[in-house]
């Protein structure tokens, strides 16, 4: 059994690797985890993923969790252009600086941000309280602002002059709070002229593709009763 | 101007980034960084915080130290393997902020207990204690002066959950 990559394209993680491995050819076997049914919770997939969630790796034997690990391991192995995780030290070191402030930033003001704007009240039926998602929003625009002032500056790409897996991990996460409606490149054009260049790049029907699942989940029917007994624990902590 | 590091050794990533250059022998300019930020919200700050807050947050706690054991340290002497690498020192000098502040960490967890044991020993002593000496003194802090809490309080709200 060759590669095989877990993913659900409703998770921005997942979209970064999905793009990654499609735009470099990597050969693998998508293994689709489906988050809203809960197929992350189940005995099969803790095989792969103890932390039960996703994306995950498996080659052969060996399995991966953690988007930035996958990402990495993937840019090693499979030799991609040196422009995705340079090798100099310094452009290097400037992507693992990225990847290391988004997590705990962008990426949970991103998610926060989506369900606390179209998943709670679409999806769950849950009504949050308006001063949550004020804060949450205001969250969100600082680290828009870090990510312009500090990461982008008049660069073309957030770690440099060219494209690498912080562009990737950095888009798929401001498309989940467009996906919910936030206008989240209407008054800011450096970051939509980035965008442009990041989808230029990635390639326009790639990206899209990537896209399809994430664009349509606000035209998903209210969850069901079973459902969102499942789901409400784990996303609880969402609505802070 | 050669290496600085900006750090507080209040900070849990910057012990692990001051243990990791001494250890090795990196020449640096160690460049302090005082966050005055308080460990405990109560001590430092004078802010009471709701049991169930404290309580739901040290259930994480335990829930995020379940993972380390059986997902990561598993049988291994290390976190990612055979070897000390830069994970262990993140993940001790997370821990050692909790112990900083009362919370028993290592108590009820052999595994872990002997994990740190090894970390120690293999970073030596001496260094893994002067990494740890301010924020072990934290808890001796006077409360916060009115202006020092004006200051920090905005800052430190988003912990308070």
């Amino acid at each position: 059994m060759g590669l095989e990559l877990y993913l659900d394209l409703l998770s921005q993680p997942c979209r970064a690797v999905y793009i990654f491995a499609k735009k470099n050819g990597i050969p693998f076997e998508l293994r689709p985890v489906e988050l809203l049914k809960g197929q992350h919770h189940s005995d099969a997939f803790a095989q792969v993923n103890p932390l039960k969630k996703v994306p995950a790796l498996k080659d052969g034997d060996f399995t991966l969790a953690e988007s930035v690990a996958i990402l990495l391991y993937l840019s090693r192995k499979y030799e991609v252009p040196d422009h995705w995780y340079p090798q100099d030290l310094q452009a290097r070191a400037r992507v693992d600086e990225y990847l290391a402030w988004q997590h705990t930033a962008l990426r949970s003001s991103c998610t926060r941000a989506m369900w606390q704007k179209m998943m709670f009240p679409v999806f769950l039926g849950e009504q949050v309280p308006p001063e949550t998602l004020a804060s949450t929003l205001a969250e969100l625009d600082r680290c828009l602002q870090l990510l312009e002032d500090k990461f982008l500056k008049d660069q073309d790409f957030v770690a440099g002059p060219h494209i690498s897996v912080a562009d990737l991990v950095a888009i798929t996460e401001l498309m989940h709070p467009v996906s919910a409606g936030c206008q989240v490149f209407k008054s800011r054009p450096k970051l939509a002229a980035w965008r442009q260049r990041v989808e230029a790049e990635v390639g326009k029907d790639l990206f899209q593709e990537a896209h399809a699942a994430v664009m349509k989940v606000k035209d998903l029917p209210p969850a069901d009763p079973a459902i969102k007994e499942k789901l409400k624990p784990s996303v609880q902590g969402l609505l802070q | 101007m050669g290496l600085e590091l900006y750090l507080d050794l209040l900070s849990q990533p910057c012990r692990a980034v001051y243990i990791f250059a001494k250890k090795n022998g990196i020449p640096f300019e160690l460049r302090p960084v005082e966050l005055l930020k308080g460990m405990m919200f109560p001590v430092f700050l004078g802010e009471q915080v709701p049991p169930e807050t404290l309580a739901s947050t040290l259930a994480e706690l335990d829930r995020c130290l379940q993972l380390l054991e059986d997902k990561f340290l598993k049988d291994q002497d290390f976190v990612a393997g055979p070897h000390i690498s830069v994970a262990d020192l993140v993940a001790i000098t997370e821990l050692m902020h909790p112990v900083s502040a009362g919370c028993q960490v290592f108590k009820s967890r052999p595994k872990l207990a002997a994990w740190r044991q090894r970390v120690e020993a293999e970073v030596g002593k001496d260094l893994f204690q002067e990494a740890h000496a301010a924020v072990m003194k934290v808890k001796d802090l006077p409360p916060a002066d009115p202006a020092i809490k004006e200051k920090l309080k905005p800052s430190v709200q988003g912990l308070l959950q």
